[in-house]
């Protein structure tokens, strides 16, 4: 395995260091925690704080800034960050307006964010939190850890964000959160597995002509394995699935992101995006927005994910709404 | 000089460290490859963090609760770090450990995951070694063996629910998307948990 790193125990740390020094005009580093927050503060607003493992760039600090996240808690690559990291992301984030978690659905992540939003409470700060569940791949059961969250997280930051920044109250701020969460699913593949540093191997392995469909983010292996075939073909599969969930119908209106999961060329993401736009065009759904690039990743894996997002007029003011993030610039 | 309750987590904190690429290969069949490096790390900072000379052994293994959960992170890090905080509560005081003291501990924390991570025994977790574990130990130290014996026992039925966890499909955790695909693999916690409890009979041996 060839890696560029100085050595895997400091990756997490030597990466926000580069990150603020390569943004000081938007993010800071809480001393002493992997944190990062805006660096001009987020006096007088609702805060929205997320985070998750490393390992996703340029989620989550990537988001920091105006319009959409206020801070951001780094975890070990792949591994939701510490109750004590994130309550330290809650208070130094928390404008006096009170603090939206926003929480990828995993055991590991809702856990240590509601023991931290326990700490923040017992505090007196006002915490509320929203989990995101949009991973299609996954059967929901309520009897199982359900839908995982990914790539459409990135659609709630950017909306509930903007909602945040215009002035929204707690509550109204979780209300679009949840509404954007209601209305989000999303479903994604690989060509190729990657390697978590520490772990110094491939977290499964493919043979040259065969996919796996239904991967999350986290390198974990899919719901499928299969032979290869085109790119048409894979993004009717995870349309297909998507479509199944019966939100998206003809005449409705979406935002479309097809996100890179690290190692794919944006050539073929745009030529992954030229059929969903086919595809959603054949079926008489609008396209609001588009985004196509690498917004929620897993290392360098080689694959991406499709990401539908049912708007309404409120949805999409919010979602066009101007943001000034190291990741996301939109005026 | 040390005290036997840090002797005994430093014990426990060296074979799991000695185990990471194990536990890490585990996960990597049905979760995300970093069980090992994440437990490793945690119980390298008990090492280091847990002061040598406490010997209230409720005191100790709080501390140690609270340091996993600081340094594990993901799932394990809550879960362990409240297994070991509430089994501390209730051994406050103590620095001896009867088979019984031993019993409520493992009561404690088991009733503390469940609660924690919303789990119950058959979910392919941790629970489907510590639940026989402890079952086996209260019915040997019932009957008036001693805690030694009853521990080996413990170890054993721990070890059997490792291989039940490997036919059942996991419904909570990373390993719950595969859905059947979790069959036929061990689960990487319920393998640690166990590894801890055989380090504990063997210490106390």
């Amino acid at each position: 395995m060839k890696k560029l790193i100085n050595g895997v125990d400091n990756i997490v740390d030597e990466m926000l260091e580069g990150m603020v020094a390569a943004y000081p005009q938007y993010v800071k580093r809480l001393d002493g925690f992997d944190v990062l927050v805006r660096a001009g503060g987020s006096k007088g607003k609702v805060a929205l704080v997320s985070g998750g493992g490393s390992g996703h760039e340029p989620a989550h600090g990537g988001y920091v800034g105006k319009g959409m996240l206020d801070g951001a808690i780094a975890g070990a690559v792949f591994t939701s960050p510490t109750p004590d990291q994130v309550y330290e992301a809650i208070k130094a984030a928390d404008g006096g307006k009170g603090v939206l978690l926003v929480i990828k659905n995993y055991t590991g992540d809702v856990m240590n964010f509601e023991m931290a939003a326990d700490m923040a409470r017992d505090e007196g700060i006002e915490v509320e939190q929203v989990i995101t569940a949009d991973d299609v791949a996954v059967e929901n059961s309520t009897w199982t850890t359900g839908r995982r969250g990914i790539a459409g997280t990135i659609f709630v930051h950017k909306i509930a964000g903007a909602c945040a920044e215009a002035g929204g109250s707690l509550a109204d701020v979780k209300r679009v959160a949840e509404k954007v969460i209601e209305n989000v699913r999303s479903m994604g593949m690989a060509i190729d597995a990657c390697t978590v540093p520490a772990a110094g191997k491939p977290s499964f392995d493919l043979a040259e002509d065969e996919i796996e469909i239904g991967i999350g983010i986290h390198g974990e292996p899919g719901v499928n394995r299969e032979k290869i075939s085109t790119v048409n073909d894979i993004a009717d599969k995870l349309l297909n699935k998507i479509f199944a969930e019966g939100i998206y119908n003809s005449g409705d209106e979406v935002a479309v992101m097809v996100n890179g999961m690290g190692g794919t060329p944006l050539m073929e993401l745009f030529v992954a995006n030229k059929h969903v736009k086919e595809v959603l065009d054949s079926k008489g759904i609008k396209i609001a927005k588009t985004l196509v690039g690498n917004y929620m990743t897993s290392l360098y894996m080689e694959g991406f994910s499709i990401t539908l997002l049912k708007v309404d007029d409120e949805l999409k003011k919010l979602l066009n709404a101007p943001a000034d993030t190291p990741a996301f610039v939109q005026v | 000089m040390s005290t036997k309750i840090y002797d005994c987590l430093k014990t426990i904190s060296e074979k799991i460290i000695e185990n990471k690429d194990f536990l890490t290969d585990l996960d990597r069949e049905i979760g995300d490859a970093d069980h090992g490096v994440n437990m490793a790390r945690g119980f390298q900072a008990v090492i280091e963090k847990v002061p040598e000379d406490e010997a209230d052994i409720g005191a100790a293994l709080k501390k140690t609760g609270m340091v996993l959960l600081s340094t594990v992170g993901g799932a394990s890090g809550p879960l362990y770090g409240t297994a070991f905080m509430d089994a501390g509560k209730v051994l406050a005081g103590k620095t001896e450990l009867t088979g019984a003291d031993f019993g409520a501990s493992l009561a404690a924390a088991i009733e503390g995951i469940k609660k924690r991570g919303h789990a119950e025994k058959g979910e392919k977790t941790m629970l489907d070694a510590l639940i026989p574990a402890y079952d086996a130990l209260s019915e040997k130290l019932s009957g008036g063996t001693d805690f030694s014996e009853a521990l080996d026992t413990a170890c054993q039925a721990a070890n059997e629910g490792i291989e039940y966890t490997k036919t059942i499909a996991a419904t909570k955790g990373r390993a719950s998307y595969l859905g059947d695909r979790s069959i036929g693999h061990q689960d990487p916690g319920a393998t640690s948990l166990t590894i801890i409890l055989e380090t504990i009979r063997d210490f106390l041996k």
